[in-house]
This record gives structure tokens, sequence and C-alpha cells, in this order.
């Protein structure tokens, strides 16, 4: 355990910086990180030779300056593992889970599949998939590969195919680590400062408290993203790319999410504030993929019969 | 182009490879991942041959299409994984005090089980009981073997090639 000076050295260092980040225009994520970085190193020379500060302190703050000028990227991905279950929980309270054994087997097996054929087939926890019981048009991917799918997102989908687009998309988010960009890079600078603090392996009351508060925070960041204002229309296009790349790539036919989102276009109402607040829309969506992708959609019998089967009554 | 030029770009690409084949020889890596396998090939396709666990120490031998071959410390026998369940630091399982101030300011190391771990989740959790970690632990539970998926993908004639393009 850490004596209560070093820590109280520390915590400041960490709320400079989280002022600096604050105040700092971020022209881009790296370069922002460079200047936090920059500005760190600035103000512990200038320190140094004001003589407030002892040249080791300095020179720790320098050190410490590259600690906290770290972005989401620095993130595990065990820690993002544990982001994306409380994520996925926090997604649970909106929808209740679909109880169909049937359907969610088979949404595991195309959504495994696609997974290993995606950029990032291999993560902490691995992907999961579950089907959620409401009649609102939605998909939402946790941080690690949890990925949720309600029955009215289902009910878009006429062949496996246009399933297998939809997993896909979500896989894409997941890939790009979108959720983890929802967080604020305040919260990344806390958590790194608190980690500074605490050396052992079991947190100290004092410590757990600010990291689980960091933590909670860092959940209502992106779970506001997800849920509430939806991610930038340059996210959404990255994961639509990936989705034809990555059905494609396993053998589905991309067409699958033209189809989708024809089919999603005739179904969402005015008024409606599901899907459609937090998408592009459909139409702008497929301007997108359809230079992408080629001929007309074709579906081999035993695939369409057994998508009949396993999403029935959904 | 001539014998003698052609005989001096022979050699410098054999040069060239014999180099950079010894320096990946070296490279030391560590699973990132709770859990993984190691393949007979550079596909998800490949038979299981050994698991890997979080933590695990492995030399790269060769890489291919995004797949690593590895051989695990202590083993003789390499195999196969997918480069992103591979990280070049080093993953240190329980550290000590001087591990966290390099893990803080630099990127050879990483500390397992700091930061957002499963402390943290418990924490959380006791603020927010109505909330279903139930629910997330089966989801984790629900894992398609890799004779199921090849079944499934063989009999619905999903394969590589089998859209429209």
């Amino acid at each position: 355990m850490m004596n209560a000076g070093r820590r109280e050295f520390l915590r400041t260092i960490g709320q400079a910086a989280l002022f600096s980040s604050g105040i700092l225009p971020f022209a881009g994520f790296l370069s922002g990180c460079k200047t936090l970085e920059t500005a760190s190193r600035i103000g512990a020379q200038v320190g140094a030779a004001t003589g407030v500060l002892t040249e080791s302190q300095a020179q720790s703050i320098q050190k410490s300056g590259r600690a906290v000028a770290r972005s989401f990227e620095e993130i595990t991905p065990e820690q993002e593992y544990y982001i994306g279950r409380t994520v996925g929980a926090r997604i649970l309270q909106k929808y209740q889970p679909y109880p169909n054994r049937r359907a969610t087997t088979y949404i595991n097996l195309i959504g495994q599949s696609l997974s290993r054929a995606s950029d990032l087939p291999e993560t902490f926890g691995g992907y999961h998939f579950l089907i959620q019981d409401s009649d609102e048009i939605n998909a939402l991917a946790a941080p690690g590969g949890l990925v949720f799918v309600t029955r009215g997102m289902l009910r878009c989908c006429r062949s496996e195919d246009a399933v297998a687009a939809v997993l896909a998309h979500e896989i894409g988010h997941v890939q790009y680590r979108h959720g983890l960009q929802a967080i604020k890079k305040s919260r990344v600078t806390s958590a790194m400062t608190t980690l500074g603090i605490e050396g052992t392996k079991t947190f100290g009351g004092q410590e757990l408290s600010e990291l689980t508060e960091t933590f909670e925070k860092s959940i209502a960041d992106i779970t506001n993203t997800l849920i509430n204002n939806g991610y930038s229309r340059a996210f959404e296009r990255q994961a639509d790319s990936a989705a034809v790349t990555i059905t494609r790539r396993v053998g589905y036919d991309p067409n699958g999410l033209v189809e989708m989102l024809k089919e999603m276009q005739r179904q969402l109402k005015p008024g409606r504030i599901d899907f459609a607040k937090t998408h592009p829309a459909p139409q702008s969506r497929i301007a997108l993929v359809e230079p992408m992708i080629g001929a007309s959609l074709w579906i081999p019998e035993a695939r369409q019969h057994r998508f009949n089967i396993a999403l029935a009554g959904v | 182009m001539s014998l003698g030029k052609r005989t001096l770009l022979a050699f410098v690409m054999s040069v060239f490879l014999l180099t950079s084949g010894v320096g990946l020889a070296a490279t030391m890596k560590s699973v990132q991942i709770k859990e993984g396998a190691l393949r007979s090939t550079p596909s998800f396709m490949g038979k299981i041959i050994a698991k890997v666990f979080y933590g695990d120490r492995v030399e790269e031998m060769a890489s291919k299409n995004g797949w690593a071959k590895v051989m695990p410390a202590g083993k003789t026998q390499p195999g196969w994984i997918h480069d992103s369940a591979l990280t070049h630091k080093k993953i240190v399982l329980t550290a000590g005090k001087g591990d966290v101030d390099q893990a803080a300011t630099g990127d050879e190391i990483a500390l397992a089980g700091k930061g957002f771990n499963d402390q943290v989740e418990n924490a959380f959790k006791e603020k927010n009981p109505k909330m279903d970690f139930k629910m997330i632990d089966q989801m984790e539970n629900m894992v398609v073997s890799d004779s199921r998926m090849r079944q499934f993908l063989q009999a619905g004639q999903v394969h590589p090639g089998g859209g429209s393009q």
C-alpha cells in the first residue's frame, strides 16, 4: 500500500491531467494524447525550474503524464470484458431476454461463425448472442462481443443471410471497439491514476470506491451512446462495411443487408423512436452498401427452410 | 537482367529472408484472452491440438495471414493461434509494486486482474442489485463447438465464395 503523501501527489497529477484534457482543444485523438503528454512535461519542467517541485517529483510527473496520456486503446481485453458484461446487463434492463432456445441457438451458430471471420475473432470472453423480447427494431453490441438483437429486428429479416448481416454489423462495432470509444477520455485518465496509486492485487476501500465510480460513469458513457444518442454516421458506415466483408468471407450473400434494410424501411413507423433515433435512415445505408455488393440474393433451399423453422414464432 | 545482377539479387533476398526468420524466432508474446486453442493449421477449421490460457507465454515461430505459429513455454508441440489472441506485452498475473510502476509508464507489461476487474464488478453489483448478471453468465456459456459449426455451415451450403460474388 502506498503512503498518503504519494497518493495525494498522484491524485493531484490526475486532476491536473483531467483539467488539461478539459481545456486543450483536441484536433484528433492521437494528437490529443500527444498534447496532454506535452502539457504534463512542460508543467513539470516549469515546476522544477521555479523550485516548486523537486527534481524527482518533476520526473514522476513526467512519467505519470505518460501514464495518463493513454487512450481507450490501453484498455486491456480483460478490462474490456468486464466493461462489456456490465453494459450487457444494462441492455438487459431495457428489454427482457426472449426465452426461445431454438432461436437462440440458431443466432449463436450464425453469429459465432461470423465472428471468426472478423478482424477481431478472439476477444477475452468470446462472442455470444441473445434475442430480446421486444417489438422495437434494435440490435446492440457490448464491448468484447456480447450482442443483443430484438425480435422486432429479426422480423425485418426474411432470410438467414439477412440475420447474418445484422449480426455481422454488430460484430463490426465490436471489432472496431466503437463502444470503448464512447468512454470519455477523462475516465480512462482517472482509472489509470487510480491504478497507479494502488499496487497490490486487492484494491483498498478508497481506491475500489473511486475505480467503481469511474467504472459506473464509463458504463453510462457507453449505454448513453448505444441506447440514446447512437454512434456517429462514420462508425455506422464502418460497421455496415464490416458486415459486407464478414458475411462475404463466411459465404453468406451480403445482399442480405440490403434485403433487411428494405424490410426495415417498410416496418419503421413514423414516431417510433427506437432504431431510427440511433441509426442513419435505411435508404442512405442501402446507398452506401449497394455499390459494394453484386447481383441479387440467392439462398439455397435448405438454408431458407431451416431459417423458417428456427425463427418461426419470433 | 545479367547473371551477375540476378545472383546478387538472389543473395540479398536470401539474407533478408534468413534474418527476418531469425528475428521472428526470438519473439515472445502472451495470451491475452481467457482461454484459447492452438490449432494444427492457421485456420479456425484446423484441429485443436492444445489449449492456452490468459497470461501464458508463447514463442512466435512463424506468421501467416493474421495467424501466428507459436510454441508455448516449456512445451515441445507448436500450434497456430490468431494474432488477436496475443499481445507483445508480458502479462503479470500477480503484480508487485515495481510491475505497477512499469505498467503505468511503459508499454512492455500489462497487469492481469487490474483496473476494471471482478472486484470492481462485484462492488458495482452491490450498488445495482437489480441488474441481471446471471443472464450475462448464461450468455457466456453459449459456445458453439467446432464440429457443430462445421456441420451447420455445410448443411446450409454456407461456404466462402457461396454468395452472389
